[in-house]
């Protein structure tokens, strides 16, 4: 059985911004979701979810021993802390977006 | 040679808690082996406003906080020989030293030997055209702005050489966050260039501490699904690194927070790029053989961090002047709160259009959707009725006088935009644009100058 499953419910993830470009850190709290996540949150899965900022490129790094992953996305800070007029010019907000993508797992695997 | 090295990270930003670093002292004084504590404080436009500071005024530009951060550890640290070293100088380590040396001498504690450590500052070093055409990220140089401060990050290998003069403080300003680790590391374990992977977990354990309580439980919790247990009074981090680079990170007793896997690995990947190269001066660090252990209550082991031989270039970080930030913001509550909110918006888009068209200026609506407002994110449990809104407003220009227009139209919704507005609040905020350059080694000159009781 499979079940639907916010990232936020299975994974934490934390920004971080150099000029206009964005880093999520994706962490997977239990490794045995990690291969449903690597299988799903792919690249393209990503820029999707952030296509309204337009991101020129986005890359992930895999980081199996620590079930997590690093996602870089460029261009999508609105200039960055440089030249948003937004709240949040750094992008630090931005983690939870990436929290909102859903994901199917196999049902019984832990959640927290 | 020491076995294990205890370096507590007492700040992460150049506002971080000044009370931070006291359980700190009392957990290092208890601990059997070298013992250091470090002060991260500078951001990217840190530095540019601390310059600002120190044009104004050729004894300030370092970091305002100094005397409340150091009065209440000077005495403690001294006596139990626990070395400190910070990047609180900013653009005036000198200043700083010498302020330290002088609040010593007003606490009654026994002179310190302080060192500072310059060189960072290239602003003079490298023309604006000769730093243009060292711009890796934009375009910002070619525009021919002020350039307010240009740094260079130095490495760990002069805050080493200050420890090896016998250095009880250590002043700095640019320096490679890591390096506030990685220096003493190498100090108290003679470490040198060639041994990457020694290196390489110095660095990796600089970069866990050097943004203080973001390792220990802070910027995590996440009510219900990332708990955190006291975490208004969250404990700042302490590494126990050994001679041949394993790394463990915990925190002192008596304090809130949490130290575990999940808490260790969000900070490992905090602001990294290709996890297999994280360049610093002294060495390049590749994460993606690390291990991250449980191996007790708040204790986590890391270890397998490898090193590349360091780089041939220097990050250098400048910044230009770039104008003005200019937002006001009203608020409405209540029934209809959203739709007042959305007219209001309206009528000043409205009047700008008439008023001075060229200006580009935002809006959001604060309590609806306002800093994910430009992702196309809509709310899980979007509320059609929102209790309140604020509506801000925003805009950039070269001069002040440019974007109080728009500050005025905001203000004059009190009387002549739709029912209830309130709380009108405005301001200009001066802009830092900051870009990265990559300088040649041989531009890198630091110096280390021992003040006080060093002299």
């Amino acid at each position: 059985m499979m079940r639907t499953v916010f990232l936020h419910d299975i994974a934490n993830a934390r920004s971080g911004d150099k000029g206009n470009r964005l880093n999520i850190a994706l962490v997977c709290r239990s490794p045995a979701d990690y291969a449903a996540v690597a299988a799903q949150v792919t690249v393209e899965r990503v820029a999707q979810a952030f296509s309204a900022r337009r991101p020129s490129k986005v890359v992930r790094y895999d980081l199996p021993r620590l079930a997590a992953f690093n996602f870089v996305l460029d261009d999508v800070l609105e200039g960055g802390v440089n030249s948003s007029l937004g709240l949040d010019g750094h992008g630090k907000s931005l983690s939870f977006l990436l929290l909102e993508i859903q994901i199917e797992i196999e049902s019984g695997g832990k959640t927290r | 040679m020491a076995g294990t090295v205890f370096i507590g990270g007492a700040a992460g930003f150049a506002g971080d808690r000044t009370d931070a670093a006291g359980p700190l002292v009392e957990t290092l004084a208890t601990c059997d082996g070298p013992r250091f504590i470090m002060f991260e404080m500078l951001a990217e436009r840190t530095l540019a406003l601390a310059q600002l500071e120190r044009r104004a005024d050729p004894t300030r530009g370092y970091n305002r906080a100094l005397d409340r951060l150091l009065t209440p550890i000077l005495g403690r640290c001294r006596e139990a020989n626990i070395k400190i070293v910070g990047n609180f100088g900013a653009a005036n380590p000198t200043a700083a030293g010498e302020r330290i040396v002088a609040l010593a001498h007003e606490l009654g504690i026994a002179a310190p030997r302080v060192a500072v450590v310059e060189g960072d500052d290239i602003d003079g070093v490298l023309s604006v055209s000769e730093l243009a055409a060292r711009e890796t990220d934009g375009t910002v140089l070619q525009r021919g702005k002020n350039i307010v401060s240009a740094n260079l990050y130095l490495g760990a290998a002069p805050i080493a050489q200050a420890l090896d003069q016998g250095a009880d403080i250590v002043v700095s300003g640019r320096v490679v966050d890591s390096a506030l680790a990685l220096g003493p590391l190498m100090h108290a374990f003679k470490w040198r260039a060639g041994e990457w992977d020694r290196l390489a977990a110095g660095t990796m354990a600089g970069h866990l501490l050097e943004c203080g309580a973001q390792v220990t439980g802070g910027y995590f919790a996440d009510p219900g699904f990332k708990d955190v247990p006291g975490l208004a009074d969250v404990g700042y981090p302490i590494a126990e690194v050994s001679s041949e680079g394993e790394v463990v990170v915990t925190k002192p007793r008596n304090t809130g927070g949490r130290v575990d896997r999940q808490t260790v690995i969000e900070q490992l990947l905090y602001e990294i790029h290709d996890p297999a190269s994280y360049l610093v001066p002294d060495v390049v660090l590749d994460l993606t053989g690390v291990t991250v252990e449980d191996i007790g209550r708040d204790r986590v082991r890391v270890t397998g961090a490898r090193g590349k031989p360091a780089p041939a270039t220097f990050k250098a970080t400048v910044c230009v002047d770039g104008g003005v930030l200019g937002e006001a913001e009203i608020s409405y509550a209540g029934p209809n709160a959203a739709r007042r909110a959305q007219l209001a918006a309206e009528v000043v888009a409205a009047r700008m259009r008439k008023r001075v068209p060229g200006l580009v200026f935002r809006t959001d609506m604060i309590g609806a959707v306002s800093v994910l407002g430009t992702t196309g994110a809509v709310p899980r449990n979007a509320q059609s009725a929102a209790v309140d809104i604020r509506l801000r407003c925003a805009a950039e220009a070269d001069t002040a006088d440019e974007v109080e227009t728009l500050l005025d139209e905001v203000e004059a919704l009190y009387c002549a935009g739709p029912a209830g507005g309130a709380g009108v609040r405005r301001r200009i905020t001066p802009r830092l644009i900051s870009t990265s350059c990559l300088i040649e080694r041989k531009y890198a000159k630091p110096r280390v100058t021992m003040l006080g009781g060093g002299a």
